[in-house]
């Protein structure tokens, strides 16, 4: 791994990004309506959306990234540009690595605007600490970066690729305690919230809207969310073969 | 002078069927060595082996003395696809700055670049918008960034027009005298009789491996194509 490929891979992802404004704009403008629309779903029970606000500041751009880094990893394998870069001296942490600088980037401002705009016009209301809901919806979305990274590797085509956002994010967004507590639920399901790393994104960003002491409970889940990062990546690098047929 | 590749025994299946059964062939350093077949004969796989993206059942392919795919070996080759591989939504410069920082190539490596493929007044332009032969240009300097060792380069004048061609032509012949070895594939007998050596294949097999002129001599015939078809017509397929 080079410092400096993964840099040049990292800007010259960003490249593409500013080239494409269209996308930009609906990475930051997409959670910010949603949020918005939420906001005014609940506009007579403004307790439901105090929360439940918090978990979709972490979940929306958990989903945005997850989508977005699948289809451009799997666009760079599909055009040859990845096979090529695969036969040159680029160590495949380069290009992971230059993937999830880039998007991580993307990802703070996506994050700081949707925060923003709910903690200011849209009037959410927690009594926690706003930087640490902040660093949460930063780290989960980096995961879904990273999720989305990994998982492009089983995707042969860009069809393919969708369909894992209702095969693999759904049922952790089913699970994570949006619609009914985890404790809540029959054993069997706890069980399976318990597995899925979404599951302490919603739970960590939770507890840091509701209470701004720094608890146990909420160490482990930053551990837990920033553990499956690296991880995820790692699998990135495992599944992305050198050496196709 | 050795050789820049040496492929002994390789074999490889795709999708079940054996593209290259048993090849063993080898390209002498600092030529130019044209790879020739009709489409199906197994030349990209040839040259997917050799720059270390194939998978490959048996045999091993030693590229500048290294084992194929190694990081000793991809350091020192460029190589070049036959779909241009290049990002459509960066521009010709911003394209070759990336892989310009990829092998470490220095400043002027870009400008030089654009030049060498006569591509100067687009370099501002997104590859998209850019002609299927033009793309085809911006795919090419890429690989010559950093001026790699050996260059494979998998039909890289299909779709030019003819000064085009000529001019790239005389940009692999002037490489070469400096020092790069070329592997270059084509269908184009015109452009067979650039090269220094040969080497033929069909249904994966190695029909000749010769110069140019002790081909045409071999088959009795005063040109490349009627000794190519000849070749082809002898050695029926088994």
């Amino acid at each position: 791994m080079s410092p400096r490929r993964t840099f040049a891979t990292a800007r010259r992802v960003l490249l593409q990004l500013r080239h494409d404004p269209r996308t930009v704009a609906l990475m930051l403008v997409v959670p910010c309506v949603l949020m918005t629309l939420l906001r005014y779903v609940y506009d007579a029970r403004p307790a439901v959306f105090d929360r439940i606000g918090p978990m979709l500041l972490a979940l929306f751009p958990f989903t945005v990234m997850f989508v977005i880094t699948s289809i451009t990893m799997l666009r760079e394998r599909s055009t040859g540009t990845l096979e090529r870069l695969l036969a040159s001296r680029t160590a495949k942490a380069d290009i992971l690595g230059g993937y999830a600088l880039a998007f991580g980037a993307a990802t703070v401002v996506q994050v700081a605007l949707a925060t923003a705009l709910s903690l200011g016009p849209l009037d959410l209301h927690i009594s926690g600490n706003a930087a640490v809901v902040v660093l949460f919806a930063v780290v989960d979305a980096l995961m879904g970066m990273a999720l989305g990274l990994f998982l492009s590797a089983f995707a042969t085509t860009e069809f393919q690729a969708v369909q894992f956002l209702p095969a693999f994010v759904l049922p952790q967004l089913l699970l994570c305690g949006l619609f009914v507590p985890r404790d809540r639920m029959a054993t069997v399901l706890h069980w399976l919230s318990d597995v899925f790393p979404l599951s302490y994104a919603v739970d960590g960003v939770t507890r840091a809207a509701t209470s701004s002491a720094w608890t146990g409970a909420l160490s482990v889940d930053l551990a837990v969310v920033c553990a499956c990062v690296p991880l995820a990546l790692a699998l990135g690098a495992a599944t992305l073969r050198r050496r196709t047929a | 002078m050795g050789n820049a590749i040496e492929v002994d025994r390789l074999r490889v299946v795709r999708g079940g069927r054996p593209v290259l059964p048993d090849l063993s062939c080898a390209v002498a350093s600092g030529t130019v060595t044209g790879l020739l077949g009709p489409s199906g004969s197994g030349k990209s796989t040839l040259m997917r082996a050799i720059v270390g993206v194939q998978l490959i059942v048996s045999g091993t392919v030693k590229v500048l003395g290294h084992p194929a795919g190694s990081a000793g070996a991809r350091a020192r080759v460029g190589y070049v696809t036959q779909a241009p591989c290049v990002y459509g939504d960066l521009t010709v410069r911003e394209n070759l700055a990336y892989f310009a920082a990829i092998v470490g190539a220095g400043p002027d490596a870009v400008r030089d670049g654009v030049d060498e493929v006569s591509l100067g007044e687009h370099g501002d332009d997104r590859v998209d918008r850019l002609s299927g032969g033009q793309r085809a240009r911006v795919s090419l300097a890429s690989a010559l960034l950093g001026r790699p060792e050996l260059l494979v380069l998998d039909e890289p004048t299909v779709g030019l027009d003819p000064v085009l061609r000529e001019e790239l032509w005389t940009l692999f012949h002037s490489l070469a005298e400096a020092g790069t070895t070329l592997l270059v594939s084509s269908h184009v007998m015109e452009e067979a009789n650039r090269c220094e050596r040969l080497l033929l294949l069909r249904d994966g097999r190695l029909l000749a491996d010769a110069t140019p002129a002790a081909l045409c001599d071999q088959t009795g015939t005063d040109d490349l194509d009627a000794a190519f078809l000849r070749l082809i017509r002898t050695t029926a397929a088994p």
